[in-house]
């Protein structure tokens, strides 16, 4: 239960806020308004419109928004706000930090528990937040035979390549960070520098929990990566391109999954190897390995490693979305945005806004969004399921699969896919298309 | 500059290839011991047992204090089995003392024996099952123990450390209406047990991981001494409650679990099944229980045992313990020695564990039944 502290007093409280502003306008007054009135006088100030923009008249514009709407807009379109916040990094984070949130809850209920309740008083919403908190606290403790700078660098790096990762996934139509035509092999690229990331640090920590985690996690990202490949090789096959938003196109009126179930079912496996997610979590078996090569690291590191490990989470979902569930596509459910707000204005009492700025986000962006997180959502939720069920698989019986029945299946889906296209069912001129 | 070294020592050379590794004390995966291992890549070149790390000198404590005081202290070994641990001590004692126990006493005893050792495997349960990386298996027994800890708490007084056997019999009667809760709740918990079944027991990778893995064959298991569950898993029919009943045992209805693959698996599924048989058991007990009568027969105040000595074991959660208890005409026991099953079993834990893959050793380990805290006593 949150406990206010005992000895609390509001009167005191309400009385320390009024010497706040007090200082604040007094320090402000004295300091900073000369200061600016000095700057002010010296800079010469642009005309624009055939009116000198002084900063009052600056706040104007402001709060008028058919003037700031469409800056706004055009900042959406910028390559800086794809990054931080839309199909990137803000995006990404943002479901990433939903997972954490869903996946307590549902493995608590799973398991006949209740999982976080108080933090945030409704159903403890507000505990990854603690959590992230109490990481930044902590003290960060490094072992004293470390190699300090690979070290350092290995949740920067962790978290640098799960950013790229998510920076490929295609969120809407047009609204992805990068899209390169070989999109696909991009994320192949990509996903190679993961368990280098893992060696390096576990090597560099210098213990050797962290030197046989990061030796499992290799073994088992190496034997993953190939039926990964191979089982994706059905989707290039059939849709033609290796560029994701192509691939998603493509998907328009069939999902791959109908034609490649047996590619998906492997590419599902696949994922859950390569996010090191029980049955498949080896690299941090806790029994006999400690933490594997996550042991030596504390704080925000590992809260650094913590958010990589969900981003790669999301971003895996996405690309199975992407190549097998059809992306965007999906019927119309979003409602059109209303008109009158453009033409009209809205009128509140005597005075009447108008919007030229609006629409933000069209129609077809805002359902396609829609459509993928919810598809998304669903495949995290099939990811996280195995935790609540499976005990973790032995190294050799990890390798046995990855080796020798999935690159088998894989390569299966692959003729599965050539017999599609060259019976003529599929592909270009093909029946259905 | 040579350094000498003392006689006895001396220093070992170890193969590059071969990698040493400490588990434990601090290791989530070891318990309250240190396992000094060795690995070859992948394999387990040698495992040596290192235990004492929580020795408390309960035996010598026994000898200071008298019969009586020395109860609350002798079950903190394994306060999750504490009835367990005390019984064969109780039964020692009158031995010694000459005390008849009365007949309610008998049955109330059997059920708090049998109550405790469900919890003790259910705890057990709970560890094998997050060793193996099985988080439901973790949660779902350390939740449903609640059933008998919450009975044993209506019995004694006590949620873990209940003190609730006494030599004459047990400390106070039992709680009106118990009987129906009692058996409303164990059937409830039948139920529950078939759950576990689905979710653990059947579930395919684990068969994968278990079966074949740290097999102990039946000579093995007799010429390493090894006992309970171990013994019964690697077929031997072996169970002090069947070939020396105590108490009231020989008049109650259950069957011991033998296996005979002698595998993890086996050795994971023996206490799991025991559990049914610990539910009959206490099902018939409530049936042929007295209703009514005396539970405890008085001693005299600081009672003195004759020049005698005396041994007596029963079956815990995790194999026979035996107390061998020596008087001299003294308030206090002149010695208390206590032999318990944790220890036996970890003797075979180097066999079992050489030319293992280093991902059998929890399940090899905790499959084992060991209770560290009670080995080191």
């Amino acid at each position: 239960m949150s406990t206010i502290a005992p000895q609390f007093r509001l009167s005191r409280f309400i009385g320390s806020l009024f010497d706040l502003i007090f200082w604040v306008i007094l320090i402000f007054s004295l300091v900073g308004l000369p200061i600016v009135f000095i700057v002010l006088f010296y800079i010469k100030l642009p005309v624009i419109n055939n009116q000198l923009m002084t900063p009052y008249l600056a706040m104007t514009w402001m709060a008028d928004p058919s003037r700031t709407l469409p800056i706004v807009k055009n900042f959406m379109h910028t390559t800086i706000f794809k990054v931080m916040a839309f199909p990137g990094f803000g995006f990404a984070a943002l479901l990433a930090a939903a997972t954490i949130f869903v996946e307590r809850k549902f493995l608590a209920k799973i398991q006949l528990r209740v999982g976080p309740l108080y933090c945030g008083k409704i159903e403890g919403i507000l505990q990854l937040m603690g959590d992230g908190f109490k990481l930044m606290s902590k003290e960060i403790i490094i072992p004293a035979k470390a190699d300090k700078p690979i070290f350092w660098l290995g949740p920067l790096l962790f978290v640098g390549a799960a950013g790229a990762f998510v920076s490929l996934i295609p969120v809407a139509p047009g609204w992805v960070v990068a899209n390169p035509n070989v999109g696909l092999l991009a994320v192949f690229a990509v996903i190679g520098f993961f368990p280098i990331i893992a060696v390096l640090t576990a090597w560099a920590a210098n213990s050797k929990w962290t030197f046989i985690g990061g030796l499992r996690a290799l073994h088992q990202m190496v034997a993953f990566e190939i039926p990964l490949i191979l089982s994706l090789l059905g989707v290039v096959i059939l849709s033609g391109s290796l560029n994701l938003s192509h691939i998603v196109e493509s998907q328009e009126h069939f999902w791959w999954i109908a034609f490649l179930p047996i590619g998906a079912i492997v590419f599902f496996i696949t994922i859950l190897a390569e996010l090191e997610r029980v049955p498949f979590d080896l690299p941090e078996a806790e029994s006999e390995i400690v933490a594997g090569w996550l042991t030596e690291f504390s704080g925000m590191m590992y809260g650094l490693i913590q958010l990589g490990t969900y981003l790669k989470l999301y971003a895996f979902a996405g690309l199975f979305v992407v190549l097998f569930l059809g992306g965007w596509n999906g019927p119309m459910v979003w409602p059109p945005f209303p008109q009158d707000i453009i033409t009209q204005g809205i009128t509140i009492g005597p005075v009447t806004a108008k919007f030229p700025g609006l629409p933000l986000f069209d129609q077809e962006m805002l359902n396609g969004t829609l459509w993928f997180v919810i598809k998304t959502v669903g495949v995290i939720l099939l990811i996280l399921l195995p935790r609540g069920v499976f005990p973790r698989v032995r190294i050799d019986m990890i390798l046995h699969t990855g080796w020798y029945k999935l690159i088998g299946l894989a390569f299966i889906n692959i003729f599965i896919a050539l017999g599609l296209l060259y019976a003529g069912v599929l592909g270009p001129g093909g029946l259905l298309q | 500059m040579t350094t000498q070294l003392p006689p006895g020592m001396n220093i070992e050379t170890v193969d590059d290839k071969i990698m040493t590794l400490n588990v434990g004390p601090q290791h989530p995966g070891s318990g309250h011991m240190r396992l000094i291992i060795k690995v070859d890549g992948d394999y387990i070149v040698s495992c040596d047992p290192d235990p004492g790390y929580v020795h408390r000198g309960e035996e010598k404590m026994a000898e200071y204090r008298n019969y009586i005081q020395n109860i609350p202290h002798l079950e903190r070994p394994v306060i999750h089995d504490s009835s367990n641990i005390l019984y064969p001590y109780c039964l020692g004692v009158e031995e010694l003392l000459g005390i008849e126990v009365p007949e309610r006493a008998k049955y109330i005893r059997v059920i708090a024996a049998e109550l405790n050792r469900c919890i003790y495997i259910l705890y057990w349960l709970a560890i094998y099952g997050i060793f193996l990386g099985h988080s439901t298996m973790f949660m779902w027994p350390a939740g449903d123990r609640e059933l008998f800890i919450d009975l044993l708490e209506a019995m004694s007084g006590a949620r873990v450390t209940h003190a609730y056997l006494v030599p004459g019999g047990v400390r106070n009667d039992l709680p009106s209406n118990f009987e129906e809760r009692c058996l409303r709740q164990v059937e409830y918990f039948e139920k529950r047990l078939k759950e576990y079944e689905a979710v653990f027991y059947q579930n395919p990778l684990l068969k994968a991981r278990t079966e074949g893995s740290g097999i102990l064959s039946r000579t093995d298991a007799i010429r390493l001494g090894t006992t309970g569950s171990v013994l019964r898993a690697s077929g031997v029919d072996f169970d002090v409650r069947k070939k020396e009943p105590y108490d009231v045992y020989e008049n109650l209805d259950f069957q011991t679990i033998v296996m005979k693959e002698g595998d993890s698996y086996a050795r994971s599924r023996v206490p799991y099944l025991e559990m049914f048989e610990s539910c009959r058991i206490i099902k018939d007990a409530l049936r042929k229980m007295p209703k009514s009568g005396s539970v405890r027969t008085k001693l005299k105040p600081n009672p003195k045992g004759g020049n005698d000595e005396v041994y007596r074991r029963i079956e815990s959660g995790r194999g026979a313990i035996g107390y061998y208890i020596v008087s001299n005409n003294r308030p206090e026991p002149y010695r208390v020695k206590i032999s318990v099953g944790s220890f036996r079993n970890l003797i075979c834990m180097p066999y079992l564990l050489k030319g293992e893959k280093l991902g059998n050793m929890p399940a090899v380990y905790w499959g084992l039944n060991y209770w560290p805290v009670e080995a080191d006593r």
